[in-house]
């Protein structure tokens, strides 16, 4: 899950990186007294999870509470790349800048470790760093239960060939920032610009951080983080019912087990759809292992409350899981969704293998639902999914 | 002689008395496996009766492995309690421990990775979030049912469970020398990489199908082992073309990031390696087929 950067500047206060003050507000109204408690002035900060915003005029300094509720007023609701802002930060002014640096810690996938990356060029774009000048980046390895002492953050600082009179500084920011990258189960966490001040301080006056859903069972403040406005309302259903779903722009629906098998479901869909007005698949939705009646029938409400969607394919690969009981699962599914009124419409595709094949195949054919299709290969059954979805 | 597990390995299950561990145990069980033992400390001395088998239950996985010589642990644990057991097989020095568990915290698993490596990665670890390995007709470590096909000469290795048994079933009159399933989390133990190495030195295997997804850059570097390692004819398939940027698909690694971790970065990858790479798994299982049979 990533995070607005007033949720990372929170994050990065409660575990001491040095940031300036400021609230969030989500309406107009509210940067003035915001920013009278900021002595006057402020600086109004779009919070939208995408980079570039302040090219596109989504941030704003304010001399005057005034100013600020003009500000505030221009960019609550102003489109940035395709998302709309529903929140501004009210952040305490920067003093003057003198120098712009970088640092953040992530997980190596290929090295399978965290890695410290640190630069004394930033403010910019890293990729850019990475890409045109890849001596200015440091990266160093970070072995997962060693950490990073204060010695491992002047290692990290020495290889970045930070300025003297900042490496003591900088080494404690990396200390801290290292401290919420664990304790918040981060998969990222970034500072861009970690800036040096006028004063000799640095400070963080931006922040990325992204947060690992697998931990939430040992971080119970994460929930609060989400961002529920922007979540697709089929996907928060989803989410609430515990449905791993994704929506997609697609016609035809997807109901699979096994987050492989959906993904290759999805690919040969888009295929065969080549074929049939170009329909595409129109989620992912991955129903696991030992799929119940009542799995099924949640996964298929959501996919058949989406508008978008013209016919359904259900693919379901029996591993331990035994396909008459998938089969049994979507004909109980489809009475339940009738005895709740909400009787489908939408044709459905079913192709059930391995484990039980037969038999589940014998049960839709037994229940002979008219709008239940069954087609016994992957490939044929995609094919008359996109077909159905094209009439 | 198969990959990683054969008829001759001693088996422990950490986490046997839980719901999923009992159901799984029996299934191996009946699939031959050799279980020698449950691990839980607040069971042990006990036994578990799985239709007339006995199995006793064990407080430690070194006490397991001193008293039945057991060289396998399969990990049944919650995610809650997965590091601190993965842990314990890497003290017990257990040459091979297949984490099923899914759900691991990415820094539980670049921890206990970082442990095996510092203990000079004396246990193999294969997972997490993985269906684990299956050498058909010898034995079974793991979730992959047993019964969808018959040992032959075909090694697969795949980062999803049921693509893994998609492949075994579409290739099951073939047969398979071990079916590896690695896991889709971003830190695992056991990568394409070394089982494609194992595959190659396998008098047993003539043909490996590998089987990826996007995130990552696993199956490039993959592709970089086959060029310069493998000379057994190798058949790939790579799920999620359609897949967005910025959405993860059911696998915590399934995340295409800008232009990194695509599958078609992948299959040019793989292709440029030589690998025959499938645009379905019907035509995956085709193109090993011609190879294979003719």
């Amino acid at each position: 899950m990533d995070l607005f950067e007033y949720q990372a500047r929170d994050l990065f206060a409660k575990h001491g990186v040095p940031v300036l003050a400021g609230e969030v507000i989500d309406t107009p109204e509210a940067a003035r007294e915001a920013t009278e408690r900021l002595g006057g002035k402020s600086v109004v900060k779009a919070q939208v999870k995408v980079g570039g915003r302040g090219k596109a005029g989504g941030v704003k300094l304010a001399a005057t509470p005034d100013e600020a509720v003009a500000r505030a007023t221009d960019i609550l609701g102003m489109d940035i790349k395709g998302h709309t802002v529903h929140k501004v930060m009210i952040a305490e002014t920067a003093p003057e800048i003198a120098e712009e640096y970088y640092v953040s810690y992530l997980l190596d996938r290929t090295n399978r470790t965290f890695l410290a990356m640190a630069s004394v060029a930033g403010g910019m774009d890293i990729e850019e760093v990475a890409a045109t000048t890849p001596e200015k980046l440091a990266k160093v390895p970070v072995d997962a239960n060693e950490g990073v002492s204060i010695e491992k953050a002047r290692e990290i600082v020495a290889q970045a060939q930070f300025p003297a009179e900042v490496a003591e500084k900088v080494a404690e920011v990396l200390v801290t920032l290292w401290k919420t990258f664990v304790a918040e189960d981060a998969l990222l966490v970034e500072v861009n610009p970690l800036a040096k001040v006028a004063s000799g301080d640095v400070l963080a006056l931006d922040g990325k951080v992204s947060l690992d859903a697998n931990a939430e069972f040992r971080q119970p403040e994460h929930e609060a983080l989400e961002d529920k406005d922007a979540a697709n309302p089929l996907e928060a259903a989803a989410k609430a019912k515990g449905l791993n779903y994704v929506k997609l722009d697609g016609q035809v629906g997807i109901i699979g087990n096994g987050a492989g098998l959906v993904m290759s479901t999805l690919d040969v869909v888009a295929y065969a759809g080549e074929n049939h007005n170009n329909v595409k698949p129109a989620n992912f939705l991955d129903i696991g292992g030992g799929a119940s009646a009542e799995v099924m029938a949640n996964g298929l409400e959501i996919i058949l409350g989406d508008p978008d969607v013209k016919s359904v394919f259900v693919n379901v690969f029996g591993g331990i899981t035994a396909c008459d009981e998938v089969a049994k699962g979507i004909v109980q599914a489809l009475e339940l969704l009738k005895s709740k009124g909400e009787e489908v419409s939408k044709p459905l595709v079913v192709r059930l293998d391995g484990n039980n094949a037969e038999l589940g195949r014998q049960i839709l054919s037994e229940a002979n639902h008219p709008l239940v299709q069954r087609v016994d290969t992957m490939d044929g059954a995609a094919d008359k999914a996109a077909e159905l979805a094209a009439k | 002689m198969a990959i990683f597990l054969t008829k001759e390995s001693k088996v422990i299950v950490q986490g046997m008395t839980g719901a999923t561990g009992m159901k799984h145990t029996k299934l191996m069980l009946g699939d031959g496996t050799n279980i020698v033992g449950g691990v839980n400390p607040r069971k042990a001395g006990t036994s578990v009766d799985f239709d007339g088998t006995e199995v006793p239950v064990f407080g430690s996985v070194a006490e397991a492995m001193e008293k039945t010589g057991a060289n396998v642990s399969v990990l049944f644990v919650p995610p809650a309690f997965a590091k601190a057991a993965v842990v314990e097989a890497i003290d017990a020095e257990i040459p091979l421990a297949v984490v099923i568990t899914e759900g691991i915290a990415v820094h539980d698993s670049a921890a206990f990775w970082a442990y095996a490596k510092s203990k000079g990665n004396k246990t193999r670890i294969i997972g997490p979030n993985c269906p684990g390995l299956i050498t058909p007709g010898q034995s079974n470590a793991g979730i992959i049912p047993g019964d969808i096909t018959k040992p032959g000469r075909i090694g697969l290795v795949s980062k999803s469970g049921t693509l893994t048994y998609q492949m075994m079933y579409e290739l099951r009159d073939i047969g398979f020398s071990s079916a590896v399933g690695i896991g889709g989390d971003p830190v695992i133990g056991t990568t394409h990489i070394d089982a494609l190495a194992a595959f190659e030195a396998d008098p047993e295997t003539d043909l490996i199908v590998m089987i990826g997804e996007i995130g990552g850059d696993a199956e490039e570097r993959a592709a970089d082992f086959i060029k310069a390692n493998v000379t057994k004819p190798v058949v790939g398939y790579v799920a999620g073309f359609t897949a967005p940027e910025g959405k993860t698909m059911g696998h915590a690694g399934a995340i295409v990031s800008g232009s990194s971790g695509t599958a078609q970065a992948k299959k040019e990858a793989l292709e440029a390696a030589g690998v025959k790479v499938g645009k379905t798994p019907s035509e995956t299982a085709r193109l090993a087929r011609e190879i294979l049979v003719g």
